[in-house]
């Protein structure tokens, strides 16, 4: 672990807000899953197993007024910067209760009030978003970054490159996350990229970059730290990669025939909770009544989401075709 | 060109300094408001749109960008999330396919899929149509496929007063408006009014009152169905000239209250045919006013080919005069 050099104030009460964090991602996606084959939740469900340290690691570095663009693997980012479990598992469930009205689904995860501009389901559809949301900062001279998570398979679209080019051409508050799993989908990263250090990439378009360790939440929120103390002195784009790994299928819909279970099990070693859980016990920081806490008080705030995801109710039929267009009238003076 | 004759207190203005006066009183009205699009600034706007207007306004607010429609159409759409009113130019319809999932996969999409919390209030503006001898990859007419989308507002303004006037009005609507302004028109000249100001953006106009013929059309078609009309009165035939101005919505009322009047309708739409914005008006005519028919609707499309580049051909691919005239008659069983 890097925390002795990179993070050397690491409170016992932080560390153990940490691995808290990762805790309810995990067991509330063990619960998503276990919902799914139940088909409470149906379409594509892409769970975060494994790179719950990057979501924590990051999002509790920003600041409140901070925006933030995810991917369809968001839901761990939405739990960290602040949407309810409830919400989140309502809207799974496609009920009207949900954090999108149930329109949008596990992919889709929004809310206003937590500055969370999804759940973007197409590849690297989200960049440009968020060099948008920078640029109306920038020109509003607003002191807000965005902050935006996107996976190694968006690099190999268009809009990664013209994204990177016009925040850093227009100098603008991006922090790109690159959430580098290994795999687009089924796709290995050596099978899709010429120049798989990804980092790299950023220096051509004069962004100033960073690879971390993503299995480790300690080191990612120190280069996180790092990243954003940057953005927000320099109000120029910097670019984060966090090299990490997807335990589970990418949907529930994957066979995973694109790698050996050998190679996932080795990965499973690095798994953030576990390593982190034990690096905390060798240096007596947590005991172990502390984990059977986090443990009682996860298992309640799921008990406590499923039964508000269960109670939520069906938006009427009458209602199909709203939210396409502002409700408001929308005439000019 | 215009209907009505000169007033006290107008200007001769040609089409392009009408949609310029649109962009320039808005930067004026709103500091949010800025362009940003390929050469709209130094440049001065691929079609000279947007001339002058840098020196005016500066880099900040016309802004120009790489050749990243997705990307700096995706910009646009996160700045208007962000509080901003961009106006977005996209050169033309073709480049535009560049930015398209940006357009139907998030600014269409964003305020139904997050439940009405973000709405995208941008305006899009783009080049359409063919008359140019630009052939096959700067020319096509894809408005129609624009107006298939829900979420998106869809207009085509074929006068100097709607040149001038739906920008404001476009500005001010919670979501995204895309304008479409076919080339042919922009050296057109006429009077407008000193003070013309913002117009409405979803219903169709009358350009020509008529009893026996509705010829319903939008864009760049319309000059050229208004001047068939004019031919068809040579010959005792009082067609109806119908301009959409909006294809999404489309003002069904208007449409309808004309054709159930002349009970013939021929809509000229310079799309290819199969699967045209003239399919959809034809179908909802037949839904909505079958009993009302005195003949087959008809439909002067362009051909089913990309445009090519001798003037003949592509004269010959696209809606004219002459063809209009032939399918008023034809719907008039006249020859």
């Amino acid at each position: 672990m890097t925390a002795a050099t990179d993070k050397p104030h690491l409170s016992r009460a932080h560390a153990l807000d940490l691995l808290k964090q990762m805790i309810r991602i995990r067991r509330f996606e063990d619960k998503c899953a276990e919902l799914y084959t139940q088909e409470n939740i149906r379409g594509f469900l892409h769970l975060y197993d494994g790179e719950e340290a990057v979501a924590v690691g990051v999002i509790p570095v920003l600041e409140k007024r901070d925006r933030i663009v995810a991917t369809y693997r968001e839901h761990g980012h939405a739990l960290i910067r602040g949407v309810t479990m409830a919400a989140a598992l309502a809207e799974m469930y496609g009920k009207q209760e949900g954090c999108s009205r149930g329109r949008g689904g596990s992919m889709h995860l929004f809310d206003q009030a937590m500055n969370f501009y999804g759940g973007n389901a197409i590849v690297g559809g989200g960049l440009p978003l968020s060099v948008g949301l920078a640029l109306a900062d920038h020109m509003q001279r607003n002191d807000i970054i965005t902050a935006c998570f996107f996976g190694e398979g968006a690099v190999a679209e268009g809009e990664f490159h013209e994204s990177l080019n016009l925040a850093a051409l227009w100098g603008l508050p991006v922090l790109f996350v690159c959430e580098n799993n290994l795999y687009a989908m089924g796709t290995a990263l050596v099978l899709s990229e010429s120049e798989t250090d990804i980092q790299r990439k950023a220096g051509c378009y004069q962004i100033a970059s960073e690879a971390v360790d993503g299995m480790d939440v300690v080191a990612v929120e120190a280069a996180a730290r790092r990243a954003v103390h940057t953005v927000r002195e320099s109000g120029k784009p910097y670019f984060l990669e966090c090299r990490t790994y997807r335990l589970r299928a990418h949907s529930m819909f994957d066979a995973q025939l694109y790698r050996d279970k050998a190679e996932v099990e080795a990965w499973r070693k690095k798994e953030p909770i576990t390593r982190f859980q034990k690096w905390l016990e060798i240096n007596n920081m947590i005991h172990p009544e502390e984990v059977t806490r986090i443990e009682t008080e996860v298992a309640a705030e799921i008990a406590e989401a499923v039964a508000f995801a269960e109670a939520g109710t069906w938006e009427p039929v009458e209602h199909l075709t709203r939210f396409t267009y502002a409700e408001r009238a929308a005439q000019a003076d | 060109m215009l209907q009505g004759t000169t007033r006290p207190g107008t200007t001769e203005i040609t089409y392009r300094d009408a949609v310029r006066e649109a962009i320039r009183d808005a930067l004026l009205r709103d500091d949010n408001v800025f362009l940003m699009g390929e050469d709209v600034g130094r440049y001065g706007g691929c079609y000279a749109v947007s001339k002058g207007l840098l020196a005016e306004f500066g880099p900040e607010r016309i802004r120009d960008t790489p050749l990243s429609e997705s990307g700096f159409t995706g910009a646009g759409i996160g700045a208007a999330m962000a509080g901003m009113r961009p106006i977005v130019e996209l050169m033309t319809v073709n480049f535009s396919l560049l930015a398209l999932d940006q357009i139907l996969n998030t600014a269409a999409a964003v305020r139904h899929m997050s439940g009405n919390q973000f709405g995208v209030p941008l305006v899009i503006r783009m080049a359409t149509g063919a008359g140019r001898q630009l052939a096959a990859q700067h020319s096509h007419s894809l408005e129609g496929w624009y107006a298939h989308i829900p979420g998106i507002k869809v207009l085509a303004p074929a006068t100097l007063e709607d040149a001038r006037g739906m920008l404001w009005t476009a500005l001010q609507d919670p979501d995204p408006v895309l304008i479409f302004e076919n080339v042919m028109l922009y050296n057109m000249t006429g009077k407008l009014a000193a003070d013309a100001g913002a117009v409405d953006i979803d219903k169709a106009v009358i350009r020509r009152p008529g009893r026996d013929i509705s010829l319903i059309t939008y864009g760049g078609s319309l000059w050229k169905t208004l001047e068939a009309a004019n031919a068809l009165a040579g010959e005792n035939i009082e067609a109806e000239v119908i301009d959409l101005r909006s294809l999404r919505p489309l003002d069904d009322a208007t449409v309808m209250a004309s054709v159930v009047k002349t009970r013939r309708a021929v809509i000229v739409d310079e799309g290819w045919r199969s699967g045209s914005l003239a399919a959809e008006i034809g179908m909802r005519i037949l839904e909505q006013a079958f009993w009302n028919l005195d003949a087959p609707v008809g439909r002067v499309c362009s051909e089913e080919v990309p445009i090519p580049y001798p003037r003949h051909l592509e004269n010959a691919a696209i809606p004219q005069t002459a063809k209009i005239v032939a399918a008023a008659k034809a719907a008039l069983s006249r020859s």
